[in-house]
């Protein structure tokens, strides 16, 4: 009996449901409460910080011997930044960290920070990239004049010869408005200083344990074992907790400093100020067409607003270079120029977000798709299928290997699913009835799982990608597998353990998983990039597989059959063709405490693996219907279709979570979500009143279709999926809602589409009509 | 310093005096002094839901609330819905729908739920849908979570409250 | 986000209230729902020295059908509208509207009262005290005295309630059977603060609109009642093409507010829009 493919309630649940997890927050007792004071203005020189006497406040005079986070990427187009711990000289954007104060608790600390003065003397800030490009514009870095940090060209020979030859020519202006990842739990961490060994630990919610003990290290310049990173029960990340912020490093200083537990648990305004951004997004691109809508080639200007510093340790290039390599997408493009930039401004950092520049970029190429369909006069099904990769393993323009996927069929899946026949004939219907129905389509390829050459292909400092997996059945015949992936919701442990209950016959509920711990669990990368399943899982196979085979070895002298003859499965260690079974838990004993019996296995049941794969390509199509009300300006989603291809499903809940959580995202990316500066670079929406995450009342049902194409490039044969539904969802929407308009002939170029925005295009429409 | 007010709160069942400032809010007190870490803060201005708590069995928001308005009121939190080990209706059922993935929603989620069915049993999945619009979650997509509340209610029609409570 | 320290005070009677009032008022604060006032004090950006929180005084926490009015005490609270509170038009209007008052948890808290008091632009109740031309009673140690919503709402979050007063209780006029109302309001998500909303209320008599009470919210200072349209529709016979000319009116009438949400332009679209419907439905 398998336990892969089954929907197994997770492991993880009945702690969180009767509210006995442990969040960061909840180990705060007991420790003082650290508040940082944060600049209100965007850019400007710090001519002094007047702290109140007698009280513990620290400023960036005191951080002596701490250096600046200041990741690197070994490209000649990529200028390096350092990020002060709290603001030196200058202030780069409004929220920037001025000072640190420490109280008994957390209304106290508050108080203090209020009596905390900074003088600054404010200048024009830079807050959108046109400013920041613009001829002869302030340097936001003085090092980097042109405000660009990272820059990546790419030019086919033929592409000038393809526009040369193009029937059509579609070009495309497109804007994503800044977002947050906005995960419940903001950051936070707790430091607890042990008097003893002078160790710190440092609780905190983040996604990538391992690297921030590093990072921390590098820049407090300590050892790394004076160090422990614990994440605990994480409240959501969506990569927002992936970086090295300033924060971890002024608790760790603290904690050292002052020899006492500190807790700084950020507030939601301070999240949105402070903590990480993404997806501030222009794109400038032509598409080259044949006449029966075959794609020629791509030519793209894109822009990706960066902030005021580069983070740690993917850097500003994350957005700009994912842009870069992955615009093709699903789509045979035969002759591809690219020019993608980051650009720094006076603006919160931006760092990875769920689908990282994906959205933009399936919003691009299916834009472009219905674009070119209905100047060429050809169905948007159609021309999609005749520009669809179907051969495989299918090289991108920018090198990129694509695995067996299931691009036209997940599309056909999802053309059936939602009855594109049947909804023209009620769309036409409603038209007459002055209701404007629509429907759009999204083909996207998610690469996951990738590990160190496609890290290493950009140019990375740090490389990251392979996962080390310890697994080890204990005495007790129970299984504890330590991972250096560190999920945050996922109920990844439940579904590891589905693989590992297989490899070693175990049910699942005798498998504990371990992650989050720099002192129990191997150096790994954590969990982002849709990549924990495939590669911890990869490992978890693997280290599981050989413990396995000592269970066997020992499992063969104990009943002297041959190991070839052994299988392990319902708790048992069977001999086949005979009735002859010992429980595992006493074989698993006999390892530890009779290993003078078994001289060729050796001890134990401990092995450790390593999986580095190359990666592979998930694919889905999305499809939705909306209805737009042309008054107000807003969309009702009336269905919402996902036929998706992760490989093999390991537990299908799980990945139908998943699915739907992105797709919510995706949903907040198109319509609701946008972080808006002012002229002067002050943030105005810093409150969940004017940063609306969709409720239960704008999301609709998400209908779910799965495809289970198997490759070999993943050795669980399951692929990534944890970022999908944020990748597709956008593009699926925009169409229906420019299909929905189509009577005036609209052509939606940002998102979010609010319904403002939406009533002026209308409005302009109306007016162009008339006039 | 403003002074402190002793005050005596009743959490599930149980009896917690406490020592407080008046600015300190019913969330804070529940987890800083009570140590009940269930209830969760994701915004601290009433919108996301995540600290939502039942006072005299009607939810309401622990965030906008002072600890000191909570004096002599029946509070009950996520700490108090199952029966020793024994889930309730509604945690059983989002366990068995994935109606969580971090969890960090799900304290807020449950109780709002629980309150609005004990008033009303009879409310109807759009009535449901429509209370349960005032949370926020992150991850789910809420999906899972009409789909956990609404197969809870039936069970709890079938099986009235005060036999599960 | 922990609001700054203040002094806490808990009156049991009336009295007790207006006796906390003239001794603190200047620095003080009612504490009623608190559903707007807590989170604005947990941003610092409320920062009141002295709470007196009025809900021991339960004695306020009333509905009395009384005359020709509806009498809201100072701690009903918005759930109490859920269903209809009187017989008659009123009573659906009520609980028609208070869906879209926020959420159901902010809802057990917050009151009718505190809404009007607190006098947010976007808030439901201070559009129905306004196109219902609602009777306020506000009181002090000194005494008492009553106004009508018209001369009640001065601006945003600013009343003729002062330092010193508790606006004790409401009176929303009771709709006879004749009249029929209609309500709409747009708003970014399920709950959120309306960008625009319209309140109208017909007394139809044969066929023919006899009197009418129009009023739109949440698009400037405080909520409007549109008098001169409300004479437009009084005699004539409900139409779409009526209807439609008194919302060019509306969209024309009213100089809107501006925020990220809603530039002018927008708003007045959405005036024109919400009074549409509103009309529409009430006549429906």
């Amino acid at each position: 009996m398998s336990w892969i493919g089954r929907s197994l309630p997770r492991l993880e649940d009945p702690s969180l449901l009767m509210g006995r997890g442990r969040y960061v927050a909840d180990l705060a007792r007991g420790a003082a409460s650290v508040k940082f004071v944060r600049s209100p203005v965007a850019a400007g020189r710090i001519l002094s910080i007047d702290v109140p006497d007698g009280e513990l406040v620290f400023t960036a005079a005191d951080l002596d011997g701490v250096k600046p986070i200041c990741p690197i990427l070994h490209r000649p187009d990529y200028i390096a930044v350092e990020q002060p711990i709290l603001a030196k000289d200058r202030v780069m954007f409004c929220g920037q960290a001025l000072a640190v104060v420490v109280a008994e608790d957390q209304g106290l600390a508050e108080d203090l920070a209020e009596e905390v003065y900074a003088d600054i003397d404010a200048e024009d800030a830079i807050v959108d990239m046109e400013a920041a490009l613009a001829e002869g514009a302030v340097a936001v870095h003085a090092h980097a004049p042109g405000n660009v940090l990272v820059e990546g060209v790419l030019r086919s020979p033929g592409l000038d010869a393809a526009f040369a030859d193009a029937a059509e020519i579609v070009t495309l202006d497109l804007r994503s408005g800044r977002q947050s990842a906005m995960p419940l739990e903001g950051r936070g961490g707790v430091a607890q200083y042990d008097r003893i060994s002078g160790r710190v630990t440092l609780y905190a919610s983040v996604q990538m344990p391992h690297m921030l003990r590093t990072g921390l290290a590098d820049v407090l310049q300590i050892p790394e074992a004076d160090l422990r990173v614990v994440a605990p029960d994480v409240g959501g990340g969506f990569g927002q907790k992936m970086s090295l912020f300033p924060e971890y490093v002024a608790l760790v200083w603290l904690a050292r400093k002052l020899e006492r537990d500190v807790a700084w648990i950020e507030d939601r305004r301070e999240n949105f100020l402070a903590s990480s951004h993404s997806r501030d997004q222009s794109f400038h691109v032509r598409g080259a067409f044949a006449k029966d809508g075959t794609l020629l080639g791509i030519d793209a200007d894109l822009k990706s607003n960066v902030g005021a510093f580069s983070c740690y340790p993917v850097t500003c290039g994350v957005e700009p270079l994912m842009a870069l390599a992955e615009l093709p997408g699903p789509y045979k493009v035969p002759e591809y120029g690219v020019r993608s930039r980051g650009v720094t401004t006076n603006t919160g950092m931006m760092a990875p977000y769920r689908g990282v520049s994906r959205p933009m970029l399936t919003l691009t190429m299916e834009r472009m798709m219905d674009v070119a369909a209905r100047r060429l006069g050809i169905d948007p099904i159609e021309i999609r299928r005749r520009n669809l990769i179907d051969s495989f393993p299918h090289r991108s323009p920018t090198g990129l290997v694509y695995d067996e996927g299931s691009y036209k069929e997940a599309m056909d899946r999802a053309v059936a699913a939602i009855d594109l026949t049947g909804f023209r004939a009620r769309q036409k219907e409603a038209r007459a009835a002055g209701r404007y129905l629509g429907i759009g389509f999204s083909v996207f390829s998610e690469r996951t799982g990738y590990g160190t050459p496609a890290y290493a292909a950009r140019g990375m400092n740090i490389v990251p990608g392979y996962e080390i997996v310890s697994c080890a059945m204990d005495p007790s015949g129970f299984v504890e597998a330590r991972i250096g992936s560190s999920p945050h919701g996922q109920g990844l442990k439940t579904a590891l353990a589905q693989l590992i209950a297989d490899e070693l016959g175990v049910e699942p509920g005798k498998i504990k998983v371990f992650s989050g711990d720099t002192d129990a669990t191997p150096y790994g990368w954590g969990t982002f990039a849709s990549r924990s399943m495939v590669i911890a899982g990869g490992a978890c196979k693997l280290a599981a597989g050989k413990v396995a085979t000592r269970l066997r070895s020992v499992a063969a002298v104990m009943m002297q059959a041959s190991e070839d003859h052994i299988v392990l499965e319902d708790g048992l260690a069977r001999v086949t063709g005979t009735n002859q079974s010992l429980p595992i838990p006493e074989v698993a004993r006999a390892a530890y405490h009779q290993s003078h019996r078994f001289p060729q296995s050796g001890p134990g049941l401990i092995e450790n693996a390593t999986y580095d794969p190359g990666g592979t390509f998930s694919n889905a199509c999305h499809a939705c219907i909306v209805e737009v009300d042309i008054e107000t300006g807003g969309v009702k989603i009336e269905r919402f279709i996902v036929a998706e291809d992760a490989g093999l499903l390991i537990n299908p809940m799980i990945v139908d979570g998943q699915i739907h959580g992105g797709v919510a995202q995706g949903i907040a990316n198109a319509l609701f979500e946008e972080l808006i500066y002012d002229e002067t670079g002050n943030l105005l929406t810093v409150s969940l009143a004017d940063y609306l995450p969709p409720t239960m009342a704008e999301v609709p049902t998400i209908e779910i279709e799965h495809l289970e194409t198997v490759s070999d490039a993943t050795i669980t044969k399951a692929k990534g999926v944890g970022e999908g539904g944020a990748i597709g969802a956008p593009a699926a929407i925009i169409n229906a809602m420019v299909d929905a308009l189509s009577p005036f002939g609209i052509e939606i170029v940002r998102m979010p589409a609010t319904p403002q925005y939406i009533r002026k295009l209308i409005r302009e429409a109306e007016r162009d009509a008339h006039g | 310093m403003a002074n402190k007010h002793v005050i005596t709160l009743i959490v599930n069942g149980k009896d917690y005096t406490l020592s407080v400032e008046a600015r300190r809010t019913l969330a804070d007190a529940l987890r800083d002094d009570c140590g009940l870490t269930g209830t969760h803060l994701g915004c601290e201005h009433g919108v996301c839901g995540a600290c939502t708590v039942l006072v005299d069995d009607k939810p309401v928001r622990s965030c906008l609330m002072f600890a000191v308005q909570a004096e002599g009121c029946s509070v009950r939190t996520v700490e108090g819905l199952a029966k020793g080990d024994a889930l309730h209706l509604l945690q059983k059922a989002f366990w068995e729908n994935h109606g969580l993935q971090c969890g960090f929603c799900t304290p807020g989620f449950l109780m709002l739920a629980a309150g609005a069915l004990e008033a009303d049993p009879d409310l109807s999945e759009e009535e449901i849908r429509d209370i349960l619009s005032s949370n926020l979650c992150r991850c789910t997509g809420y999906q899972n979570i009409i789909k956990s509340v609404c197969l809870a209610a039936n069970e709890m029609r079938a099986c009235p409250p005060s036999a599960d409570r | 986000m922990k609001p700054a320290s203040f002094d806490y005070i808990r009156p049991g009677s009336r009295a007790e209230i207006l006796a906390a009032l003239a001794a603190h008022g200047d620095d003080g604060k009612i504490l009623a729902g608190g559903q707007s006032l807590v989170a604005a004090m947990n941003f610092r950006l409320a920062r009141p020295e002295v709470l007196i929180d009025i809900n021991g005084t339960k004695d306020l926490d009333y509905l009395q059908p009384s005359g020709d009015s509806l009498a809201i005490g100072a701690l009903t609270r918005h759930a109490a509208f859920h269903k209809p509170v009187v017989d008659g038009p009123l009573g659906p209007l009520l609980a028609k509207v208070v869906r879209n008052i926020a959420h159901y948890p902010i809802r057990q808290r917050g009151t009718f009262t505190g809404s009007l008091a607190h006098a947010d632009p976007a808030s439901e109740w201070c559009l129905v005290a306004t196109t219902l031309d609602a009777e306020m009673l506000i009181v002090n140690a000194e005494g008492e005295r009553r106004c009508r919503a018209g001369d009640f709402f001065k601006g945003t979050f600013t009343t003729a309630v002062g330092a010193q007063d508790l606006l004790a209780e409401v009176r929303l006029p009771l709709l006879d059977d004749g009249w029929r109302s209609g309500f709409y309001e747009f708003s970014r998500r399920a709950g959120d603060f309306a960008l625009a909303m319209s309140l109208a209320a017909l007394k139809l008599e044969n066929g023919r609109i006899t009197e009418a009470r129009l009023g739109v919210g949440g698009v400037a200072d405080r909520a409007i009642r549109l008098h001169a349209l409300e004479n437009e529709l009084a005699g004539k016979a409900p139409s779409r093409e009526l209807f439609e000319d008194v919302a060019a009116s509306a969209k024309a009438a009213i100089k809107p507010s501006e925020d990220i949400h809603a530039s002018a332009d927008y708003r007045r679209d959405l005036i024109r829009t919400v009074v549409l419907r509103a009309l529409t439905e009430a006549a429906a």
